[in-house]
């Protein structure tokens, strides 16, 4: 059994792992790594569970060998809540009850990360498609989709500040 | 679901790759995009010794038109060409052909070097190339070679490359003004292989005759094929209902489906018939400057 070192930045943190060239990813994440957010689910690139950033574009980390993400910078469900808090599509999801028993919740939220970075604001259809390769067998994927709507305007258009009516100075 | 052991190599050149391959022979397997390979690893369908990751290659990814062709590099991934304007407005079947590969989250990752060197009856890229009359660019260590699409897929899972040879380049031919292509995918659901799929690429002349027609059919036959009697029904007649429907029924006799969980061999023909009148229908249109 050959193990190899592997060096990563994991949510913008230098990582190192010692895995067997076969190792899925996923696994690397979960178990090497520490870190459970993603998840596992069909194993079989299907379901999208454990979707993650590999240099800032998703992808299925099932089916992945960890050793491909060596000199890599990945980023798992538990980089997207920043200093000041969750993030926009994590408020989204919140918001609109994107999710229910929240298994497919970590890969949809990655997937809706990437979509979201893009200006133009996406049709549902749109964001249907982008997101079909993630399964979710709870919501109808109804509330998913304004979940990516709601972090979209969130990022992209925030609501106006209120104008306060100044009426002859302060 | 753990694949089998294997020693992993990641060249940082072409060069390089190809010395691996003839040293490590029928043991080492190239690992592309990895969308087919890794799940085959994972239910050891394939337990390869040595795995040559091709990912660290430089330019290895690329979209460019020279010469009246456009020339694909073999890790270009599938996303590359829903995300390019040259494509989309100059290749559009290319263009349709990829948007309908697995989802999103595969293509990321899958490339089309892959997709065609695995030379799945099921892959939709096989189709379309025939339709195009596509180059396979491969080389190995005697050097480079081109191998037409036609003659690229010989067999189930098989193709012309030799040991130790992999595909470089795919190259494309330039659609004339008068051309029309594209590419109808039938499939069960998002991400599953086609039931069966059409790709049309032909031209019309100013009278409405059809001058030349290429028509690829997907996962309706061991090997990917063209189906020659449907080209021979529309070419040097004028396009039109009768000769479309004509051609659509030639394509749905030679075609030679399996029955499987997607469907009957009646069924699947009679699918081949449909999708063939509606995509000659549709590349016709184009052909003739009525839609895009």
């Amino acid at each position: 059994m050959s193990l190899r070192e592997i060096h990563l930045t994991v949510n913008g943190e230098a990582r190192t792992a010692t895995v067997e060239n076969r190792l899925l990813l996923v696994h690397c994440i979960r178990e090497n790594l520490g870190l459970t957010g993603t998840h596992v689910g069909c194993e079989t690139s299907h379901c999208g569970a454990c979707t993650i950033h590999v240099e800032g574009t998703p992808v299925k980390s099932c089916t992945m060998f960890a050793v491909q993400a060596d000199g890599k910078s990945i980023t798992t469900v538990e980089g997207l809540a920043g200093p000041d808090g969750i993030s926009p599509v994590q408020e989204g999801f919140w918001e609109e009850h994107g999710l229910q028993c929240g298994f497919c919740t970590p890969g949809m939220m990655m997937t809706a990360t990437a979509l979201v970075r893009v200006e133009e604001e996406p049709s549902e259809a749109e964001i249907r498609e982008a997101i079909s390769g993630n399964l979710c067998r709870c919501t109808g994927y109804v509330n998913i989709v304004r979940a990516i709507q709601f972090a979209h305007r969130k990022i992209h258009s925030p609501a106006p500040v209120p104008v306060m009516a100044h009426e002859g100075g302060e | 679901m753990i694949p089998a052991a294997f020693d992993y190599l990641a060249p940082a050149s072409l060069d390089e790759a190809i010395d691996l391959l003839a040293r490590h022979g029928p043991d080492a397997k190239i690992l592309s995009g990895g969308m087919s390979l890794i799940p085959a690893m994972k239910i050891r369908l394939a337990e390869p010794a040595v795995i040559v990751d091709i990912n660290g290659i430089p330019d290895f990814e690329y979209l460019r038109e020279e010469g009246g062709q456009l020339h694909i590099g073999a890790m270009t991934r599938e996303s590359a060409f829903e995300q390019s304007g040259l494509v989309r407005h100059g290749y559009p079947i290319l263009f349709e052909t990829a948007k309908v590969i697995a989802d999103p989250l595969v293509r990321n990752r899958a490339t089309i070097g892959g997709n065609i060197a695995h030379a799945d009856p099921a892959n939709d890229h096989p189709a379309t190339m025939l339709a195009v009359g596509a180059t396979i660019v491969a080389r190995g260590p005697n050097g480079t070679r081109e191998i037409a699409a036609d003659d690229f897929f010989n067999g189930f899972f098989s193709t012309a490359l030799e040991d130790g040879e992999m595909v470089t380049e795919i190259r494309v031919p330039a659609p004339t003004a008068r051309t029309g292509s594209t590419y109808l995918k039938f499939e069960r659901k998002v991400g599953d292989y086609a039931i069966a799929a059409v790709a049309v690429n032909l031209e019309v002349d100013e009278a409405g005759h059809c001058t030349s027609a290429r028509i690829g059919l997907t996962n309706v036959s061991d090997v990917p094929m063209r189906a020659r009697n449907a080209e021979s029904a529309l070419i040097g007649h004028a396009v039109n209902a009768k000769s479309i429907e004509a051609a659509s029924r030639e394509a749905a006799a030679e075609c030679d489906p399996k029955a499987d969980l997607r469907g009957p061999v009646e069924y699947k023909r009679d699918l081949v018939r449909v999708l063939a009148g509606r995509a000659i229908g549709r590349a016709v249109a184009r052909a003739q400057g009525r839609t895009h």
